[in-house]
C-alpha cells in the first residue's frame, strides 16, 4: 500500500492543536510509516498540493486569507478533519464577533500603542467581519473537538481515518476537552 | 400513605414498569433505571419543562411531551431515545450553543459543565447552525459571585432555587424570546440586589453563567446534591 498523503494546515488558532498532534511523541514514528506529511507548518512546503487524502485544519476562518485557503484544502483533500475547536465553532477567536474587528484593531494598534499608532493594512490580510466555523465554508467530513484534542485523540482518530476503521468521536473527545 | 394507592402500570422503551398517580414519567423512568436526559430538570426543584431536552415519544400520540411534568397513565407507552428524539435533542442542544456565546475552553464550568456533558452524551461534534454572537453583559458587581449571560440557558434553575428553597426570590426572568433574560430584583445590579449571598443558584447552575468569584481555571465542580437532602429535613420538621 502507497502511503497516504497527510496535510495539517494553521488557520486562525494557537497552534495548540499542532502542539497537542507533535504530543503524539513516539508514535509519531508508527504514523511516519503510514503517512507522508506532505504539508505543514512543521514541514518546508509553501504550496498546498494538488491532492492530499486528509488535511487536518486547526483554527477558524477570520481573515479573508483564511477563506481563500479553506477553499483551496477542500478543493484538493479527500478527508477533510476539522481539528479542534476554532475550526469546529470558532472558540477563542471568535469571542471578537460581539464587538467586531474594528474596536479590536482599534484596541490593539491605537488605543494601546505607545508609538506610532496604526492599523497594519500592507501584507497582513483583511479580517473578517465575523470570525466562523470551518463548515460554514465548505464541507467537513470529521469534526474533531478539543482545545486541544489529546495526542490520544489524534493517534486513535488517525489511525482510525487511515486504516478505515470505525471512528466514535463523542467517545473520545468533546468542546473544551 | 394510604392503602388505596393508585397504581398505574406502564411500559418505558418496553419494560413494564409501575408508578402511583401523579408521578411523572422521568421519575417512574428513574426509578427504574431507565436514563432520560434532562437538562432544566434537578432533583429537589419544581419542574418547569423548560428546556425540553426529556420529551418523550407517546404511543398513539403525534405530540411529544416533556418526561419531567407529564404524568403517566395506565397503559401508556412510552418511548424515550428513538431516532426522532435523539434527532430533536441535537438540535435543541445546536440551538443552545448557538444562541449564546459559549466557549467551553475558556469556561469556568470546562469538564464540570451539564450542557457540554449532554452534548457529547449526545454525540455533537458540531454545530450545524450559524452561532448569533450577541453583545452580552457580564454581572460581576456581587462580592462573591459572578453572573455571565453569555453563559446562560435560561433553564431559570436559579430562579427556582431562590424562590421555593432560599424563599428570597431575587432571580427572574424578563423578556421574551431571544431577548429573554435572568434578573436579579427589578432589573438591578446582583451587587446591590436583595441576595441573601447563601449561593444556591450557584451550585444549580448547569454551566458557568453562575459563578464563585474565587474559582479559577476551570476548577469549578458544582454540587446541587443538597437539594433533595434539604427538602427531606425540611419535611421532617
Amino acid at each position: 500500500m502507497s502511503k497516504l498523503k497527510l496535510a495539517t494546515v494553521w488557520l486562525d488558532g494557537c497552534s495548540g492543536c499542532h502542539m497537542s498532534f507533535l504530543d503524539m511523541d513516539e508514535r509519531l514514528i508508527d504514523l511516519a510509516e503510514l503517512v507522508d506529511l506532505v504539508y505543514s507548518p512543521i514541514v518546508d512546503t509553501k504550496v498546498f498540493p494538488d491532492y492530499v487524502d486528509i488535511a487536518l485544519v486547526e483554527g477558524a476562518v477570520a481573515s479573508v486569507d483564511d477563506e481563500a485557503k479553506i477553499k483551496k484544502i477542500r478543493a484538493h483533500s479527500r478527508i477533510l478533519v476539522a481539528m479542534g475547536d476554532c475550526a469546529i465553532t470558532g472558540n477563542v477567536p471568535a469571542m471578537r464577533n460581539p464587538i467586531g474587528p474594528d474596536a479590536i484593531l482599534d484596541r490593539a494598534y491605537i488605543e494601546n500603542a505607545s508609538a506610532q499608532p496604526q492599523i497594519p493594512c500592507v501584507g497582513v490580510p483583511r479580517l473578517l467581519k465575523i470570525v466562523r466555523p470551518i463548515h460554514e465554508f465548505v464541507k467537513v467530513d470529521v469534526f474533531l473537538p478539543g482545545c486541544p484534542p489529546s495526542a490520544d485523540t489524534f493517534h486513535t482518530a488517525l489511525t482510525a481515518l487511515i486504516t478505515g476503521e470505525p471512528l466514535d468521536i463523542p467517545e473520545i473527545t468533546r468542546f473544551g476537552a | 400513605m394510604n392503602d388505596t394507592v393508585d397504581v398505574k402500570t406502564l411500559t418505558i422503551d418496553g419494560h413494564e414498569v409501575s408508578g402511583r398517580r401523579g408521578q411523572t414519567i422521568l421519575e417512574v423512568a428513574r426509578e427504574n433505571d431507565i436514563e432520560i436526559p434532562t437538562l432544566c430538570h434537578l432533583d429537589g426543584l419544581g419542574d418547569v419543562g423548560a428546556c425540553r431536552i426529556c420529551m418523550v415519544e407517546i404511543a398513539g400520540s403525534a405530540k411529544l411531551l416533556p418526561a419531567c411534568v407529564a404524568t403517566i397513565f395506565e397503559g401508556m407507552e412510552v418511548l424515550t431515545n428513538t431516532e426522532r428524539l435523539q434527532k430533536y435533542r441535537r438540535n435543541i442542544l445546536e440551538l443552545l450553543f448557538a444562541e449564546r456565546n459559549h466557549v467551553c475552553s475558556v469556561c469556568v464550568s470546562n469538564g464540570h459543565c451539564e450542557l457540554q456533558t449532554l452534548a457529547q452524551q449526545q454525540g455533537l461534534t458540531h454545530v450545524r447552525l450559524p452561532y448569533r454572537n450577541p453583545q452580552l453583559a457580564v454581572d460581576a458587581s456581587h462580592e462573591r459571585f459572578t453572573l455571565d449571560h453569555n453563559r446562560c440557558i435560561l433553564c431559570t434553575r436559579c430562579v427556582r432555587v431562590c424562590a421555593e428553597i432560599e424563599g428570597a426570590h431575587v432571580w427572574d426572568v424578563m423578556g421574551r424570546g431571544i431577548d429573554c433574560t435572568i434578573i436579579s430584583d427589578l432589573h438591578q445590579d446582583w451587587g446591590s440586589s436583595s441576595c441573601t449571598r447563601c449561593g444556591k443558584c450557584v451550585q444549580v447552575c448547569p454551566t458557568g453563567a453562575l459563578f464563585d468569584k474565587s474559582k479559577i481555571g476551570s476548577d469549578h465542580p458544582k454540587y446541587p446534591d443538597f437539594l433533595p437532602y434539604l427538602n427531606l429535613m425540611r419535611e421532617a420538621q
